[in-house]
């Protein structure tokens, strides 16, 4: 079976080429055994990134014919007796064949802050123990914990393509986590980020992040939630200025 | 070492069928507001008396106009229903401690929309 890798080695090449590789067809291999094949066997400087082989690491994602997806999870036998073009990931910087830089993403998470926030004074020390949460309460954010950050979605997305201010639908994902998490009481910080221009306002409702995510994440939901909130918020602001802030 | 930022094509829309239909969806809405527009030159013409009314009227039963209401009709259609996809998304409700289904939303707005399209023919058609 015939792949074609994008290869990009900055110290020589100042252009990306496509290499290609020829691998035994076998019924039960993912496209990551093959390139673990091509590594092993057949050409040891390709690089790539991978860990755990069963989709819940999030490293292995890759353009695959063109649509991102972890390559733990794409079979061979889907593309068979076709030919499968792996690329990194759309929409990052490329540092060498199929690694990108992911600086930028690690960077909006961060800003996003996702951890639960405590008002001043209201926060339980160790001693008082957990912040006690309902089967219910949890319901309403569990679906966006499950973010893996593999970029699937980023990748997926051309607005992060054109524009890398966006900060896009994994970190919007994780801001709503928080938001709907009954612990949590730091809406009130996230929410100028959220309500940015970079933040869910750059938005068009694409939606390709959510048929892509290999976790039903469904981050353009949380997106357009955040939209409706965010627009809640800010006619609350006009309209009644003096019920702001407690 | 320098990292290599891959070119975005203008045609990237093309590359992925649906990148495609949102293109096609965000150009819904320029039919949308058209036939807005429209509208409003319709009751603007109203209120200019009956013969100003009559001659918008009969102007509207021309092929190109009926066409042209097609391909409007076609385009607010496909509209509507990436709203209708898109609402129980956002609407997230709870009866207690359930979730009300999505598919529940999904088809009381369906539902809603056929309701109020039936009383727009009736009104126009026979009443």
């Amino acid at each position: 079976m015939t792949l074609e890798i994008f290869r990009y080695r900055p110290e020589s090449d100042s252009e990306p080429t496509f290499q290609t590789y020829e691998v035994p067809f076998k019924e039960e291999w993912v496209v990551l055994d093959a390139i673990n094949h091509i590594k092993d066997e057949i050409d040891g400087t390709l690089s790539y990134r991978w860990s755990c082989r069963m989709g819940v690491c999030g490293s292995c994602g890759m353009m695959i014919n063109g649509v991102p997806k972890l390559s733990c999870a794409a079979f061979l036998r889907d593309y068979y007796p076709g030919k499968i073009r792996v690329e990194p990931l759309n929409g990052f910087p490329v540092l060498r064949d199929l690694v990108f830089e992911m600086d930028d993403f690690m960077a909006k998470l961060t800003d996003m802050q996702p951890y639960i926030i405590r008002k001043e004074g209201e926060e339980k020390t160790l001693e008082d123990g957990e912040y006690l949460q309902t089967p219910a309460e949890l319901a309403h954010f569990k679906q966006y914990s499950m973010c893996i950050n593999c970029m699937l979605c980023y990748a997926a997305c051309p607005i992060y393509a054109i524009d890398n201010a966006f900060i896009g639908p994994a970190a919007i994902a994780l801001g709503q986590r928080y938001n709907l998490d009954s612990r949590d009481q730091g809406k009130d910080s996230r929410q100028e980020l959220l309500g940015s221009k970079e933040g869910v306002w750059e938005c068009t409702f694409v939606g390709e992040c959510s048929r892509v995510c290999p976790k039903d994440v469904d981050p353009a939901a949380a997106i357009q939630r955040a939209k409706v909130t965010s627009t809640i918020e800010f006619f609350k602001d006009v309209l009644i200025p003096w019920g702001k802030k407690k | 070492m320098s990292a290599y930022r891959r070119p975005v094509s203008n045609m990237w829309w093309l590359k992925r069928r649906s990148y495609i239909w949102f293109m096609i969806r965000e150009l819904t809405s320029i039919f949308t507001a058209g036939y807005c527009i429209f509208l409003l030159v319709v009751f603007y013409k109203l209120s200019q008396g009956p013969e100003a009314y009559a001659g918008i009227i009969a102007a509207l039963k021309s092929p190109v106009s009926v066409v042209l209401h097609i391909i409007t009709f076609a385009f607010v259609f496909y509209h509507a229903i990436t709203w209708f996809e898109l609402t129980p998304k956002i609407l997230v409700i709870y009866r207690g401690e359930e979730r009300i289904p999505a598919g529940l939303i999904a088809a009381t707005f369906y539902g809603g929309w056929v309701v109020v399209s039936l009383f727009i023919v009736w009104l126009v058609l026979l009443a």
